[in-house]
């Protein structure tokens, strides 16, 4: 009856939820999203570009940057692509602890994960809470390697140093406070009413068009599909340890959100079974002293805590530095999701999506 | 001459000026509260403990450069917060803290007045409130904060219904619109109306949640919200009158409260002789206590609980409370009517 | 003597506020005064020893129906120019021939009921107000009480309809 027209509503750079700098357009009708459009590249530092002026070795660093929340998983996977690559045997102690610190990686991520999504609905004691746990695990790291957030802590061939004397006790302690903590979050949220409302129904996507849309990680399990690297095409010390793949139903935020509060604990079994089967042996293959991997390229993908991450490397067999360095980052791919999850819904629901999709920008923007 | 004019005046000196420090008391209570259910400490720098913390938020509030938006409007952006936070202040004149006691062999009331309407009285200058809210948004001359406080305003005048009408309950029951009158009832009937009335009890507390916007109905003012709420343009001095008239009507709500439910100054299980003991503890002080239980439980709520969208909140207010408020209205009557 | 004063101050206030109303040139401005213009009715109300009637008064008029009024004028956003104040078509000295002769009926209407015997009112005992208000609506003036129920009811229908999108 009336004449309404669209108003345009831009959220951020800048903006207390939008986990980075994202930017993102809104065209709302009254209250409800009829498009959103993303605008990404506020933290792009050309991650790419430079590792074409950096030998192998130095990329380590660099990856570190990108996903800097889970920045040892990055470490692995780009580490092993380059052993793929070089067709290199990576010892038996050192896959363990690989393992260990990926699976460590992905109980911090979740954290922040949990604590930054709940804080954007409203619950902002699960924030603190969460950021506690993740403190303990930044300790085992800092442990470790020294460093609490960008750590650099593997090798091509293996890792730089064997894990200090003791540091397997700590885990295994770490373990079973987790637990309970677990038990913590689940109790502030899950049967939470007004966080049931708030996530079921939001932001559904059937699994095909997920997949369609690229979408990976806890985000596509959501969704019902059963994809998960680690059991599809294993690496590190998966295939020797026992886990599950939790996978969702209906497809929206809630699901993904019990995906992830699931995988906390499958994460804890699979680093209590690593940690108490830890063999001995080096810590790092027979690597030659100067790396260069023979002409080629590969790719080669890991399940990181946000998705499926991915490195495409070309080498050209004469150089010290790579020829190409690609990155399939899983936040981008999932990012993509975001327009096709907005549409129909209020534009508090958005501010939702952007965390049950779970992005670091430094991924995204590279 | 003293009894109609200096003890009133004196009263309500004692009661703004308590009132203003609890106020700014109560932002650090909150955050201590809050700081406490987040495992870490809150403010602990500004003296021992961080007691004086709300004098340096004073200060920092005070000397803060005074911004008015350009082609705002001047009278109407000064006026909104004072709009907002007088109702709070001057409910305080109908809101009894005891019965009449003796004090220098003077019969004085340890309340203001009593109005015959009290009740009312107290639901008319909240519903003049609103005004603050929506005067804010307009005032700032900026699409976002207008719609932002018209929907904070839409979410205050659905929820005053479904208070008012728990309150009819409690009148029912007391028979009275006096608050004095409300709380002799609750000693006659020797039962706090909490007690008499649960449903009404708990959609009030619900309904003051909302009232207040407070947590888990405060989407209109949370940061995460787009559009920054109604008070995006206000700074210094104004803003802290916003912010402080929240607090005022979250004591303004406690002590309605517990005047209403919890019996007043009225310790538990009035007028039973066994429990005489409990009258040891003096009338203000049970008052006070109870208010306070409320208090923190709003921080409490709001450190827990996520919350609500818009359109949930306002789902909650009309589909849910109102018709439970009536149901309870009708049943009351009944039995009013059945046992008299 | 203090009533006297009380009430002419207060008078005074209102006609000033209602004057305000009509000729300021901003509509929120008008909508304000009109609520301050509420609230004196209150307190003359109030002089009148019917307190009931004043808080409801307030709660009815300046915190609902003003409250509408703010939501519609500040949506609509009139905020005219000064062009349009002047209105070629405006009979201003039939206006006032008008309003002059509704002073005179009303001047007229008062000087007759001040002579006739005022009618036996209700001996008001410790009864409140509002008590007795409220047996004289649900008992002597039930039907308009009800009417008056079932035109909000429409009204409500109405604004639903008109605020539907699809029904």
């Amino acid at each position: 009856m009336f004449d309404t027209n669209e108003l345009v509503i831009n959220m951020g750079p800048q903006h207390p939820s939008t986990h980075g700098v994202l930017r993102v357009v809104l065209r709302l009708d009254g209250e409800t999203v009829v498009d959103a459009e993303v605008v990404i590249g506020y933290l792009h530092r050309g991650i790419e570009k430079l590792s074409e002026n950096r030998n192998w070795t130095q990329i380590i660093l660099l990856t570190d940057r990108m996903d800097y929340v889970a920045a040892a998983t990055s470490n692995v996977g780009y580490c092993e692509t380059v052993e793929k690559l070089m067709q290199l045997e990576v010892p038996r102690r050192a896959r363990y602890v690989r393992t260990i610190l990926c699976e460590l990686q992905r109980i911090a991520s979740h954290c922040l994960w949990v604590g930054t999504h709940a804080m954007d609905i409203g619950a902002m004691t699960v924030f603190l809470y969460a950021f506690r746990e993740r403190e303990l695990i930044l300790d085992l790291f800092e442990e470790f390697c020294g460093a609490r957030l960008t750590y650099n802590s593997m090798r091509i061939g293996g890792l730089p140093l064997d894990i200090p004397p003791g540091w397997d006790k700590k885990v295994l302690e770490f373990c079973k406070i987790m637990d309970g903590k677990v038990d913590e979050y689940e109790t502030l949220l899950t049967h939470n009413r007004i966080w049931l409302e708030r996530t079921r129904g939001v932001g559904v996507i059937s699994g095909a068009e997920a997949a369609g849309l690229g979408m990976c990680g806890p985000a596509l399990r959501g969704s019902g599909v059963p994809r998960d690297v680690r059991k599809d095409e294993p690496y590190a010390a998966y295939d020797e340890m026992d886990f599950d793949v939790p996978v969702g139903v209906n497809g929206d935020t809630y699901d993904r959100y019990l995906v992830r509060m699931e995988e906390f604990r499958q994460s804890l079994r699979i680093i209590r079974q690593a940690t108490e089967g830890l063999p001995e042996g080096p810590i790092v293959g027979k690597v030659p002293r100067l790396i260069k991997p023979p002409a080629g390229e590969t790719y080669h993908a890991i399940e990181s805590p946000k998705g499926e991450l991915g490195y495409f490397i070309v080498s050209d067999g004469k150089s010290t530095n790579p020829y190409r360095f690609r990155v399939r980052p899983p936040s981008f791919c999932n990012l993509q999701a975001l327009p096709r999850l907005a549409r129909g819904h209020l534009v508090a629901d958005v501010v939702a999506l952007i965390g049950s999709i779970d992005i670091v920008l430094g991924e995204v923007d590279r | 001459m003293i009894d109609t004019f200096v003890i009133p005046l004196l009263q309500i000196v004692i009661v703004l000026n308590a009132t203003l420090v609890a106020v700014t008391y109560m932002v650090l209570l909150e955050r201590k509260v809050i700081a406490w259910a987040q495992s870490r400490l809150g403010p602990m720098r500004v003296g021992p403990y961080g007691i004086l913390q709300p004098v340096a938020d004073a200060v920092k509030l005070m000397i803060k450069e005074d911004i008015t938006p350009v082609r705002a409007d001047r009278w109407v952006f000064t006026a909104a917060p004072i709009i907002s936070m007088v109702p709070a202040l001057i409910v305080y004149a109908v809101i009894p803290f005891g019965p009449r006691i003796t004090l220098f062999g003077r019969s004085v009331p340890l309340y203001i007045t009593d109005i015959n309407v009290g009740l009312l009285y107290i639901v008319s200058v909240a519903s003049v409130g609103v005004y603050g809210i929506i005067l804010a948004g307009y005032a700032s001359n900026s699409k976002y904060p207008l719609l932002a406080s018209l929907r904070a305003s839409a979410q205050l005048i659905s929820y005053e219904v479904a208070v008012t009408l728990t309150l009819v309950s409690v009148i029912l029951l007391a028979g009275s619109l006096s608050m004095v009158n409300i709380v002799n009832a609750q000693f006659n009937a020797r039962v706090w109306f909490g007690f008499a009335q649960p449903v009404a009890f708990v959609i009030f507390l619900i309904g003051g949640l909302a009232e207040t916007n407070r947590a888990p109905f405060d989407l209109p003012e949370a940061e995460q919200e787009l559009t920054g709420g109604f008070h995006t343009e206000y700074s210094g001095m104004r803003f802290a009158l916003f912010f402080l008239a929240e607090y005022a009507n979250m004591i303004v709500v406690s002590s309605v409260a517990t005047t209403l439910f919890l019996g007043g100054w009225l310790p538990p299980f009035p007028n039973t002789p066994a429990l005489h003991f409990l009258y040891f503890v003096p009338s203000w002080a049970w008052f006070l206590i109870k208010s306070f239980v409320f208090l923190y439980v709003f921080i409490w709520v709001r450190a827990t609980l996520p919350r609500y969208r818009y359109d949930q909140l306002m789902r909650l207010g009309w589909k849910v409370l109102i018709p439970l408020a009536i149901a309870n209205l009708v049943v009351t009557g009944i039995v009013k009517v059945l046992i008299g | 003597m203090g009533e006297a004063i009380a009430f002419y101050t207060i008078a005074a206030f209102v006609l000033g506020f209602a004057v305000l109303v009509v000729s300021t040139k901003d509509t929120v401005h008008s909508v304000l005064f009109l609520v301050l213009d509420f609230l004196f009715v209150a307190a003359l109300y109030v002089l009148l020893g019917a307190e009931f009637l004043a808080v409801i008064q307030i709660l009815v008029y300046a915190g609902g129906i003003v409250v509408l009024y703010l939501f519609v004028v500040m949506l609509v956003n009139l905020k005219r120019p000064p062009e349009a104040h002047q209105d070629r078509n405006r009979r201003t000295k039939l206006g006032f021939g008008l309003a002059a002769a509704v002073l005179l009926e009303i001047a007229a209407i008062a000087a007759y009921s001040s002579a006739r015997p005022a009618p036996a009112t209700a001996a008001a005992t410790g009864v409140g107000n509002t008590e007795q208000v409220g047996w004289l609506l649900y008992t002597n003036y039930l039907i308009p009480f009800e009417i008056a129920s079932m035109l909000l009811l429409v009204a409500m229908i109405g604004a639903i309809v008109l605020a539907k999108r699809e029904l």
